[in-house]
């Protein structure tokens, strides 16, 4: 058995209108082939769901700064200023929660859990709109869990049976990401046989991934290597 | 803010720090926080995105691309560093793990509150890790412009922006002052250099409580009879 598909076959599962969840902070531990497959086949009308929106041509960031998305779910843009033009005219929705709240949204959703309860935000317009509980004479806010119907993560080893393992800090929302998609794609850097990840040191049980796709490696030039990269006035690489 | 001034606030930041801290700064002029750790002092950097014991910025051309900050800049990492996912490095933050974090503000209020992540109807980079660190840091130190673009106090008797998180600063280090929070209320502590007590207190638009000594901070202060002058003086 082995979950190993092209990538053609895993851009079937990615479909216009698809709610998508997607690993990364800053665009490190995005998926790049992923990323570029969905912008060159055209999706949009994208509903994602992740930390932050990358920067302008990095990571999640092209599909957002090439307008594919409807609605994102997400702790921060400020890194993207597309992102914050496009909140500001109306063509995409943002949705705020504090980091921390959202990993763990994620998380619940990747665990079987309806969802949390948090004290962060409380006594903040947070708390509009929510329900609250008492526990122990301290109020927290229910958050509800978070799923998608795809996921997709970047993992620096995979094996067939979808067993991961991540780099460093690229690591980060990638596990999390994972384990709450209806349908889970990896992409790895390096695809190793069955029995050549030390179970001790693996990170993401394969149980948790659908489909694993060799990955290309990173695409875009990082920001420390192309200040203009985080600008609004820079222009997209060209392909 | 000139550069000396960013830099004469994050040196006086790092005097916050104790040795054994486990220490998150935020982007910006808190960054810079860890250039100027004193001499003996060792502390523990902890990252969102999921590294505890982060490192100085690499040389050029030895940058690992997977291996960054929170605002996505390349780092290294010091002996006995760990990596985690992001639920775990916010469990550690709502444990109370973090002994102190340095962040910057919008406004804070004299009761220590809070604001730093929108202002309505402008566009907003989003809340980040803020809240997180603000509510649950043992020790929530504030970085920021006394005063801002408009020439209106930051240093307010009630916040008026959305707030990140109630009554939680401990220190407020702006171009102008140090003000600590405290039960009693919010104390001048320190002046920067060239400014007087007097025009502390007319850019703030909290009530200040001052209590002699008072330190001056970044070279002679001139005219010390005149800024003893302000001690009286109502806040405007």
């Amino acid at each position: 058995m082995t979950k190993i598909r092209t990538l053609d076959e895993a851009l079937e599962r990615i479909t216009d209108g698809c709610t998508l969840m997607y690993g990364g902070f800053g665009g490190i531990g995005t998926p790049p082939t992923l990323i570029e497959g969905i912008f060159d086949k055209g999706v949009k009308d994208l509903t994602i769901i992740g930390n932050d929106t990358g920067f302008p041509w990095i990571g999640i960031g092209r599909l957002v700064t090439a307008g594919r998305v409807r609605k994102v779910v997400t702790s921060h843009i400020g890194s993207n200023p597309y992102a914050g033009q496009k909140m500001e005219e109306g063509s995409m929705e943002v949705v705020f929660y504090p980091q921390g709240t959202l990993a763990e949204k994620i998380r619940a959703g990747g665990v079987g859990l309806g969802g949390i309860l948090v004290d962060v935000g409380v006594g903040t317009m947070l708390e509009e709109g929510k329900e609250s509980v008492f526990i122990s004479g301290h109020k927290y806010l229910v958050e509800p869990a978070l799923t998608a119907e795809v996921a997709i993560v970047h993992a620096s080893k995979a094996d067939p049976f979808g067993n991961l393992v991540f780099d460093k800090s690229g690591r980060n929302f990638n596990p999390l990401v994972a384990m709450a998609g209806q349908f889970t794609i990896a992409e790895a850097d390096e695809i190793v046989p069955i029995g050549q990840l030390d179970p001790e040191s693996i990170v993401t049980p394969g149980i948790f991934v659908d489909m694993v796709i060799p990955g290309k490696g990173v695409n875009w030039e990082w920001v420390w290597e192309k200040p203009a990269a985080t600008g609004s006035r820079s222009v997209p690489p060209a392909n | 803010m000139g550069e000396t001034s960013r830099d004469r606030i994050a040196e006086r930041a790092a005097r916050e720090l104790r040795d054994g801290m486990v220490v998150n700064l935020g982007i910006g002029i808190p960054t810079k926080v860890a250039d100027f750790i004193p001499a003996g002092v060792h502390v523990t950097f902890h990252a969102e995105n999921g590294i505890l014991g982060a490192g100085a910025t690499p040389l050029s051309g030895e940058e690992d691309g997977f291996l960054c900050n929170a605002g996505g800049y390349p780092v290294t990492v010091v002996d006995g560093a760990s990596y985690f996912d992001s639920a775990i490095a916010f469990a550690m933050i709502r444990r109370g793990c973090i002994d102190m974090t340095v962040l910057g503000a919008l406004e804070v209020s004299e009761r220590g509150d809070l604001a730093n992540w929108i202002v309505p109807g402008k566009r907003a980079a989003g809340i980040g890790g803020a809240m997180e660190l603000a509510q649950k840091a043992r020790k929530v130190v504030v970085l920021m412009n006394h005063v801002n673009r408009d020439g209106e106090s930051k240093v307010r008797k009630h916040c008026q922006l959305p707030l990140t998180a109630r009554e939680c600063v401990d220190l407020i280090i702006t171009d102008m002052a140090v003000m600590e929070v405290t039960g009693q209320g919010l104390i001048l502590r320190e002046v920067m250099s060239p400014y007087s007590v007097e025009d502390v207190v007319r850019n703030t638009e909290a009530d200040l409580i001052i209590t002699e000594p008072i330190a001056y901070i970044g070279g002679e202060h001139l005219d010390p009879e005149k800024s003893n002058s302000g001690v009286d003086a109502a806040p405007s």
